[in-house]
């Protein structure tokens, strides 16, 4: 019943000329702020001037803006279909609800509404319902309301109150314009000067205009021949007298009309001495002109005489533009201050503006990454960590798309951490990624020292380039409201764009203390996989591994013995391993499953105690580096079961 | 003042008649005006004193529409012929594309027409302008008064014409001649497009 938005009818492929200059800006604004500029907005204009478009594009933006607006296009005989079939099935209220619950209505072709009087009624009660309720609404016409035939007193004053405006019909540059673009959307490429011959015959509105170009593109792809401007004129059957065609609207000629005269013979003259060149590039610095852009190297053209090769330049100055607008895009994105810079508006210094932007580049430091420590060849898998390894290999596989956001929960010491930064680097390995990987208090730290230094736009921007984003301990979040703030907006960003968060907590985020509900939320969108406490295949896999580590060769006994060692985290399981390993290097003896025996449950053999260099002062040198005070160290300490083991003894 | 101005896409030309008193230059401007549809001209500004002389200057805007693309204007002034108005003349020449030079062909007239001449020539060097670069072409006027009172357009080119740029007989006040010497003029001005250089 309601037609779709088509999705080709946008601002983006609307031409705007000083005809339609007024009705786009208010379309814009409207599209902006719906409901508060001008309601409702009246466009009228001839058939086949862009009301249409214009209407779908108001749609269309203000659906981007606001997604969540309720937009609905119509046109006017579709609604009085709609309400003629509502009436009919006894259902009248519950068409005007559903019309008055709509945030922007777009009324296409209201002048249809001559005779009859109850759909005139029911258009005004509900153009009054929009507006008391704030909701846009925008009509378009073909002649302003007074000009409505048996249009209510009281629609015309309500249609009226808000903006009327009308589309005109396009000027020649715009018809230049329209006929540029309409050929390059369909790939066809004409001489020089055919465009300008068809913008300058008389066509009543657009339509026809597209309608002569059809015939070009038709003519030029039968023949396989470039039409020229020439050729244009019998084809479109326009006259071919050079005066007659130039001029849109000649005055009429009289016998005796001297005025008429003189008009054909300035066409002539002013035809013979405008160039065509000097028209193409008054054209190209109208158009980079009025995109912003500085054109003196084109007006440097314009003053000679013949200057050679006129096309080349205008394409090696659009292809500067080009540049310039990527150079724009990529600092914008860096450092939104920065692309205001001047530089990247003025194509003559192309150099300088590749040099501002690898400032800003160098400057945007990529944010930390991963640590190369921890791989996912080395994460040892077993049935307590396989749904969060597996949920792993399939963010790796698919970033953004599977599980988005995946929180592994966990308590400490289960290799939260080394999942994550092993996720990271797998990651990373794609062609441009940025991968941010770090912890959370990391993250509070660089947000404090960004707001300290007065660059949070900096700051934020070096997350916003990221393709990954992998936060460390969550939970670390409660309280920060600053951080959780920019953290909802980053992932926001970042989840929009399909790109990968990861996170990891100690617990399930529903049960996390201080953290804003609408973080809590997205966090529970995406897959909570949870770590346990590692089995006995884990425990196996981690201590050969750390054993071949230590130079130790790794005996099923010893390997059997320390498996079955009760642990309840990774973490654990490496003290003990240290332990044992420290024992042995002290006695100087091979590390064998009864030493391991000997360490941790019975006495230590005395003359290791202190004695060595070694643990003197009581710190072990561990073997993953760094140094580690023993005594701070809870999971060093025997586990409370073999204590009770030991004193039963 | 530039004369296209590619950019706005824009063509404007000031053409501006010149010559002695009671020569027939607002006449000329009068004859354009009646002749040119309501929508296409401006207001026609003409300030005269109580005996129809030109105290300041006429101005005639004429809107010539789209031609190729630019929207064309053309500006016609008169200058006030009695010598007195000098400084008025100079500042109305100030810009012009193009000069039409209206001569009184009356015979007793001939030495008001080569004083206003001369006039002409050193107002445009004032201005730092060659008489010979800047278009312009003559009109010879009052052709229609009787052979004896008057000069014939050889005897006047003769007299005049040394740079032996165009010349139009022409009789104002019914309008013969008028069209041919502004779409003269008006070649002139636009041939130097090509060279994309004004006044």
């Amino acid at each position: 019943m309601t037609s779709a938005l088509n999705a080709k009818y946008t601002f983006d492929t609307f031409v705007v000329g000083a005809a339609n200059r007024l009705a786009v800006t208010a379309g814009r604004t409207v599209a902006e702020n719906p409901g508060s500029a001008y309601n409702p907005l009246f466009v009228y204009s001839g058939s086949g001037l862009g009301k249409t478009h214009l209407l779908m594009a108001i749609g269309d933006a203000a659906k981007k803006l606001a997604p969540a607006l309720n937009i609905e296009y119509l046109t006017l005989d579709e609604y009085v279909e709609a309400f003629h079939a509502s009436v009919a099935a006894g259902q009248g209220d519950a068409f005007r609800r559903r019309f008055q619950n709509v945030d922007v209505l777009l009324v296409d072709d209201v002048q249809f509404l001559t005779n009859r009087k109850e759909m005139q009624s029911e258009l005004l009660r509900l153009t009054e319902a929009l507006q008391v309720a704030g909701h846009q609404i925008v009509l378009t016409s073909d002649r302003p309301p007074p000009e409505i035939a048996d249009l209510d007193e009281r629609l015309i004053s309500r249609l009226s109150g808000g903006l009327v405006v009308d589309m005109g019909l396009p000027d020649y540059e715009t018809r230049v314009a329209i006929l540029r673009r309409k050929a390059e959307e369909r790939g066809v490429r004409f001489q020089p000067g055919v465009l300008e011959t068809v913008a300058q015959a008389e066509f009543g509105n657009v339509r026809e205009l597209m309608g002569a170009l059809n015939r070009l593109v038709a003519f030029q792809a039968v023949n396989d021949t470039s039409i020229n401007a020439e050729t244009v004129k019998q084809i479109l059957g326009l006259a071919p007298a050079a005066a007659a065609a130039a001029e849109p609207a000649p005055a009429p000629r009289a016998a005796g009309d001297e005025f008429g005269e003189f008009l054909a013979d300035v066409t002539v003259t002013v035809g013979k001495a405008v160039e065509a060149w000097r028209a193409r590039v008054g054209e190209a610095v109208l158009r980079w002109e009025g995109e912003g852009y500085r054109t003196q190297r084109l007006e440097a053209l314009l003053q000679q005489d013949a200057p050679a090769a006129v096309d080349e330049a205008i394409a090696g100055f659009a292809q500067d533009v080009e540049r310039l607008k990527e150079l724009e895009a990529e600092v914008a994105e860096l450092d939104p201050q920065a692309a205001g810079d001047s530089v990247f508006r003025d194509p003559e210094r192309l150099d300088d503006a590749e040099k501002a932007a690898a400032k800003v580049r160098d400057g945007a430091a990529p944010p930390p990454g991963p640590s190369a420590a921890f791989t996912l060849e080395s994460y040892a898998v077993g049935p307590s960590n396989q749904v969060a390894v597996s949920a792993a290999r399939a963010v790796v596989e698919h970033p953004g798309k599977k599980y988005n956001p995946l929180v592994l929960v966990g308590k400490s010491g289960l290799g939260k951490t080394h999942l994550l930064h092993a996720i990271g680097l797998e990651l990373a390995r794609g062609r441009r990624a940025v991968v941010a990987c770090l912890s959370t208090q990391a993250f509070i730290d660089e947000l404090i020292a960004a707001i300290d230094g007065n660059r949070v736009d900096w700051w934020r921007a070096r997350y916003r380039r990221a393709t990954a984003l992998l936060l460390d301990d969550i939970h670390l979040l409660a309280g920060k409201e600053r951080t959780q703030e920019e953290l909802f907006n980053l992932f926001n960003l970042l989840q929009d764009k399909d790109r990968q968060l990861v996170f990891t907590a100690p617990a399930h985020p529903n049960t996390l203390s201080g953290l804003e509900e609408r973080i809590v939320s997205r966090l529970e969108g995406g897959l909570v996989a949870e770590l346990k406490e590692p089995d006995r295949d884990v425990k196996r896999a981690v201590l050969e591994r750390m054993l071949v580590q230590q130079n130790v060769s790794p005996e099923p006994a010893l390997v059997d013995y320390l498996a079955d060692r009760p642990a309840d985290s990774v973490r654990a399981l490496v003290g003990v391993v240290q332990r044992v390993v420290g024992a042995a290097a002290a006695q100087d003896v091979p590390l064998t499953a009864g030493l391991a025996r000997e360490v941790l449950e019975g006495q230590a053999p005395r003359d290791t105690r202190r004695s060595s260099g070694f643990r003197t002062s009581g710190l072990v040198v561990s073997s993953l580096g760094g140094i580690k005070s023993r005594e701070k160290m809870v999971w060093d300490w025997i586990d409370v079961t073999d204590r009770v083991i030991e004193e039963l003894r | 003042m530039s004369l296209v101005n590619f950019t706005t896409r824009e063509i404007t030309c000031k053409i501006v008649y010149y010559g002695p008193g009671r020569s027939g230059k607002t006449t000329n401007l009068h004859y354009i005006y009646g002749r040119v549809p309501d929508t296409r001209r401006g207001r026609m500004v003409s300030l005269a004193t109580q005996t129809d002389r030109t105290l300041f200057f006429d101005f005639l805007p004429i809107d010539l529409g789209q031609i190729s693309g630019f929207s064309t204007r053309f500006q016609l002034y008169t200058v006030p012929g009695q010598v007195y108005y000098n400084a008025t003349r100079r500042l109305v020449l100030q810009g012009a594309d193009g000069v039409v030079f209206v001569a009184d062909s009356q015979a007793r007239q001939l030495d008001e027409n080569l004083e206003s001449l001369q006039n002409l020539q050193s107002n445009l060097l004032e201005h730092g302008v060659d008489v010979r670069t800047v278009p312009l072409v003559l009109q010879y006027n009052k052709q229609d008064l009787p052979r004896e009172l008057i000069l014939s357009p050889a005897d006047l080119d003769d007299a005049l014409n040394f740079r032996a740029v165009s010349s139009f007989s022409a009789d104002a006040l019914h309008g013969q001649g008028v069209f041919e010497t502004l779409k003269g003029i008006s070649e002139l001005v636009l041939k130097r497009l090509a060279a994309g250089t004004a006044v």
